[in-house]
Parts: C-alpha cells; sequence; structure tokens
C-alpha cells in the first residue's frame, strides 16, 4: 500500500483543520484513526450492543466472543505465549499501576530497590513512587547519557542485589532513543529480576514478540496504536498474573463471593474488574488487523526512513538543535530554536496546521537532566511523509522570522 | 485567529529584553507561579514598605514570549503603587484577559493600558491564557492576597 492510500484511510485528513490541511506531527502522543476503528465503534453501538460476560442473551454471547477474539488478535500481534496473558486495562498507566500495586503488595519491603531510568514518562516513575512511602522502597533511576542513551553497561551498573524490579521504557518518547530491552531483560533475569517495559512508544512502531523477548510484563497504550483512547495492556508472563493478587475488586472478577469471604475467579478475569471499555476492545481488533494488512514491518520501515530524513532536514537548519542522537532511533524528533520558546513554536505552527508538542512530555526528569524546561516534539506515525517535514522546517523559519 | 495580534512587536520585544529580570537582594516577599501544563516558572520578588507600598519588585524565571512579556510588563507598571492599587490593576488585568474588551481602571496611565493590551491576543488561543496570567498570580501570592471563591480570577 503507497502512503497516500493509507492516509486516505483516516478521515481526519479529509477535512480542513482551520483551513490548513493538516501536517499531523503528534502521533507519539496520540495517533489519528482509521475509518474502520471509528466506524467498529458506530457498529457495535448500533447493531451488536451488549455487555460482556455476563448475560447468555444472544448479544451477550456475540459481544463476548468478540471482545475475546480481540485478544487472541494481540496475543498473535506480540506473540504472547497464552491468550491470558493479555489484560485489557484502561490505558498504559492503569496497566503499570497494576504491576507497581499488586508486585509492590507482594515482593517489595523496605530497602529494596526499582531500577528505572532518566527517561521515564511520569507513568513508569510515579506508580513506583507510592511504594517508596507504603513500603519504604528505594527508586534509582540509570543515567542517560549526552547521546539520550541509557546502556546495557550503565543498566547493569545500577543494579545491586538489593534491585527487585526493573522498570524501563522501551523507546523514548523525548529522544527517541530505542533502548537494549533484550539484552537488558536477559542481564536481569540472570539475576533473577523481573523486567517491565513500558512499551508506549514500542508496540506502535516495531515489531514486537513477547516470547524472544522474555520480559516479565510489557504495557501498551491502545490510543497511540490507531486505536481508540481509554484502552491500554498489560502483557505479563502467565506466573505472574497467577502469583500476583488482584488489583481491584468488583464484577467479573471472582468465583465466589460469601459474607465470610472471597474467592477470585480465573484468568483474565482476575484483573478485569467491573464493565470494561467493550467497544474500545472490539474496535481496538479493527486497529491491529490495519496494522497487520500494512505489517509492522514496513511501518516501521517507513517510519524509520521518514526519521532519519527528518533529522537531515533539521540539522541543516542552523537554528535547531536536536535532542538526543541515541544509537537506534525510533519515530521521534524533539528539538529546540534559538531564541524561541518551545511553546510559542508549538503556537506558530498550528497555525500553518503543523501539529506538534511543546512542553516537558511528561518526562520532568530528562529535562531536568538536558537543562531545559521544556522542547518541541514532533512524532511520526504510518500516515506521515516527507512533505510533512519540509513544511515543518518551513514552519519553523517562520518562527525564527517573527522572533528576529 | 491572527498571530501579529497574538505576537505584537510590544510582546516580542519584552520577551527578548525583560526589565526587572533577575533576583534583588533585600526583598521581603516573594511566590511563584507555576504551570505544570508546561513547566513554566515565574518566581516574583517584592520589597514592600510598611505603608504596603512595592518599593522594589522583580521576576526570574523562564517561558515563553507571552509569559516573559507579561512578567516584564507586570513589573515595570506595579513599581511604586501602594496595596490597594495594585489589587485594583491586578484584578482589572485578569478581568480583561478573561472576558472584559478594554481595561477600566483609572490607576492604569494610557500607554500603560497599550502595553496591556498587547497582551489581549491570548483571548483568542485558551491554552495560553495561562502564559499571560502566571505572574500576575504569582504577585498576588506574594501579596497574600486571597482568592474570591466565586470567581478564580478575581482576588479580594
Ligand atoms: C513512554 C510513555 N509511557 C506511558 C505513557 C502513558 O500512556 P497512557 O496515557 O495512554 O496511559 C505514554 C503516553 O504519553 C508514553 O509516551
Amino acid at each position: 500500500m503507497s502512503i497516500e492510500d493509507i492516509k486516505k484511510e483516516f478521515p481526519i485528513f479529509n477535512n480542513k483543520i482551520q483551513n490548513n490541511d493538516l501536517v499531523y506531527l503528534d502521533s507519539a502522543n496520540s495517533s489519528q484513526k482509521p475509518q474502520v476503528v471509528v466506524d467498529r465503534i458506530y457498529d457495535f453501538y448500533t447493531k451488536e450492543f451488549s455487555n460482556v460476560g455476563r448475560s447468555i442473551h444472544y448479544l451477550a454471547v456475540a459481544a463476548t466472543n468478540l471482545y475475546e477474539n480481540t485478544r487472541t488478535l494481540v496475543q498473535k500481534y506480540i506473540n504472547a505465549k497464552d491468550k491470558n496473558e493479555i489484560v485489557f486495562t484502561k490505558g498504559a498507566t492503569e496497566a503499570i499501576n497494576l504491576v507497581a500495586n499488586t508486585f509492590g503488595q507482594k515482593h517489595l519491603n523496605a530497602g529494596d530497590e526499582i531500577l528505572l531510568t532518566e527517561l521515564e514518562h511520569h507513568s513508569n516513575y510515579v506508580p513506583w513512587h507510592y511504594l517508596r512511602k507504603s513500603k519504604g522502597v528505594k527508586i534509582k533511576f540509570a543515567e542517560m547519557d549526552e547521546n539520550g542513551d541509557v546502556t546495557l553497561e550503565t543498566i547493569e551498573k545500577n543494579i545491586t542485589d538489593k534491585t527487585k524490579i526493573i522498570a524501563i521504557t522501551h523507546l523514548s518518547n523525548v529522544t527517541g532513543a530505542i533502548l537494549p530491552v533484550k539484552e537488558i531483560t536477559k542481564l536481569a533475569h540472570s539475576k533473577n529480576i523481573p523486567v517491565l517495559i513500558d512499551g508506549c512508544q514500542g508496540a506502535p512502531h516495531l515489531k514486537l514478540d513477547m516470547q524472544d523477548l522474555d520480559c516479565d510484563f510489557y504495557a501498551i497504550s491502545c490510543h497511540k496504536m490507531y486505536g481508540p483512547t481509554g484502552l491500554g495492556i498489560l502483557y505479563a508472563k502467565k506466573k505472574w498474573l497467577e502469583e500476583l493478587p488482584p488489583y481491584q475488586g468488583g464484577g467479573g472478577m471472582i468465583r465466589e463471593v460469601k459474607k465470610e469471604g472471597i474467592t477470585f475467579g480465573e484468568l483474565p478475569n482476575k484483573y478485569e474488574a467491573g464493565t470494561m471499555a467493550t467497544a474500545q476492545v472490539i474496535a481496538f481488533g479493527e486497529s491491529i488487523k490495519f496494522i497487520n494488512k500494512i505489517g509492522i514491518e514496513n511501518i516501521e520501515k517507513h517510519e524509520r526512513e521518514l526519521t532519519v530524513y527528518g533529522e537531515e532536514v533539521l540539522r541543516k537548519n542552523n537554528s535547531v538543535k536536536l535532542i538526543g542522537n541515541p544509537k537506534d532511533k525510533g519515530s521521534v524528533l524533539s528539538f529546540t530554536l534559538d531564541g524561541v520558546h518551545p511553546h510559542d513554536i508549538a503556537t506558530i505552527l498550528d497555525e500553518d496546521g503543523v501539529a506538534i508538542r511543546a512542553g516537558h512530555h511528561c518526562c520532568q526528569i530528562l529535562h531536568e537532566k538536558l537543562g531545559l524546561s521544556a522542547t518541541a516534539r514532533a512524532s511520526l506515525g504510518v500516515y506521515n511523509t516527507k512533505d510533512d517535514l519540509e513544511q515543518l522546517n518551513e514552519s519553523l523559519n517562520k518562527c525564527k522570522k517573527i522572533f528576529s | 485567529m491572527d498571530l501579529k495580534e497574538l505576537y505584537q512587536e510590544i510582546i516580542l520585544e519584552h520577551g527578548k529584553n525583560p526589565r526587572n529580570l533577575g533576583k534583588f537582594e533585600n526583598f521581603n516577599k516573594d511566590a511563584e507561579g507555576y504551570n505544570p501544563l508546561c513547566g513554566d516558572k515565574v518566581h516574583v520578588y517584592l520589597k514592600l514598605n510598611e505603608n504596603k507600598e512595592i518599593e522594589d519588585i522583580s521576576f526570574e524565571g523562564h517561558g515563553c514570549a507571552i509569559s516573559m512579556a507579561s512578567a516584564s510588563i507586570m513589573t515595570e507598571l506595579m513599581k511604586d503603587k501602594k496595596n490597594p492599587e495594585v489589587k485594583e490593576i491586578l484584578n482589572d488585568f485578569l478581568s480583561m484577559i478573561k472576558q472584559n474588551p478594554e481595561l477600566k481602571s483609572q490607576l492604569i496611565k494610557e500607554d500603560e493600558k497599550t502595553k496591556l493590551m498587547s497582551l489581549s491576543g491570548v483571548k483568542q488561543y485558551p491554552m495560553r491564557v495561562k502564559c499571560a496570567t502566571i505572574a500576575w498570580h504569582a504577585l498576588a501570592a506574594a501579596m497574600s492576597y486571597k482568592k474570591d471563591e466565586n470567581d478564580s480570577e478575581k482576588f479580594i
């Protein structure tokens, strides 16, 4: 499929946004949605709606099957061993909170160490922070180097005999660094330390294979994968989901409830308490099919080419400073522009229909290390083209002119 | 929307060369304004004498052109103003940014009004209103004003 054809599948590009063609460079924040995903939500609500896993009437059974079909699609997409290793959550944030909470409850004690990196999104720091207070654990941050990378050696250096879990990003949403997650997992496992990977930026752009990667937990955010908001996925090895305590209590996750006590349900229900984001789960099945139709390898290739091209274009612009020059870089281009604050850049670019993000991108630890309070970030999706990056550069020159 | 209205000459000039930038020695009141959305910070320092008159005022901070220009213009304007005047001007400015088409206070001279009105472009950019008001909220905190319960943009 050509990029032009792919772009046509996204209705947002059919309309002008404030009289401009949309140049959408904010996919690391959230991606746009193809028509099939939007239609699936509409069709489910208009023709097939019922709650799942409860009633036994026709619609309920059909909805339950649709819901479980997505679980199978996700399992195949990330090559998990078992379909019950896929837990739906309200977002990657909730997926990480689930692990921090249940793993923390069961396995962490005063003095234990959690190893993160300086690259982490607030979603992969704040949930662990709570354990400082409740459990007296220590949090360590593996340092980012001047390229915006965290290396295997730095991780190794920070591991002690107190380290009880390592939680790291797959692909930094600021520097674009792709971490050597497989090697880190291997190293951690050689010391009996489980690994959680924040895969928010990994899952939409890189081919995943949980059995090969061998990590213990992998968190995914569906709205960054051409899917609906309000949905995330926790992949966890079955042994953990069986062993860890439940996260939230409620309907659907129990086996038997008596006044004296409660027994909990089987996987995956154990971690899916209450009515879930049913329509979103069902529609997310279409997102996976959409990605599969193009092929994640093709998406990765396209985005890697564009990233290199974007770097080239921005490097030629003397006023632009790229943030991060990692060995292996995913589809994120963060930068600053001499003499213009990122918010002013974002407002001026917006006038040309160029949507970027400005700020700390929920990574204040990283920005503190950079000595910057904010950066500008252009991030890519399958629908982006070289023209988009050229327009970005042109609009940046307009910023310079206004501020000269 | 019009970029020229948002980034008027006065703003660009104050943004580039902010007045009263930097902490001074003998301040006796200070407060920090912070925008958690973007991480911008403006710290306001005052020397308030026993008559509650602002003898000296400055700010420190980092942020966009709008927030720096607003802090710069505000500090110029507030120097030598007494407590009730400070409050009146502050509320007048915040009401203007929020809804009023113009400034009403008699305490603000015409040329000062022109400067302040140069910030009114943010009205068309809801995400940027906070940039224009961050220093003013810090000043209100440094003056120990209380927020009106019925109007979060008004101080009593
Ligand atoms: C690296 C990373 N981790 C976590 C998150 C949080 O994802 P969500 O808000 O979908 O839970 C994001 C999204 O901004 C992210 O980029």
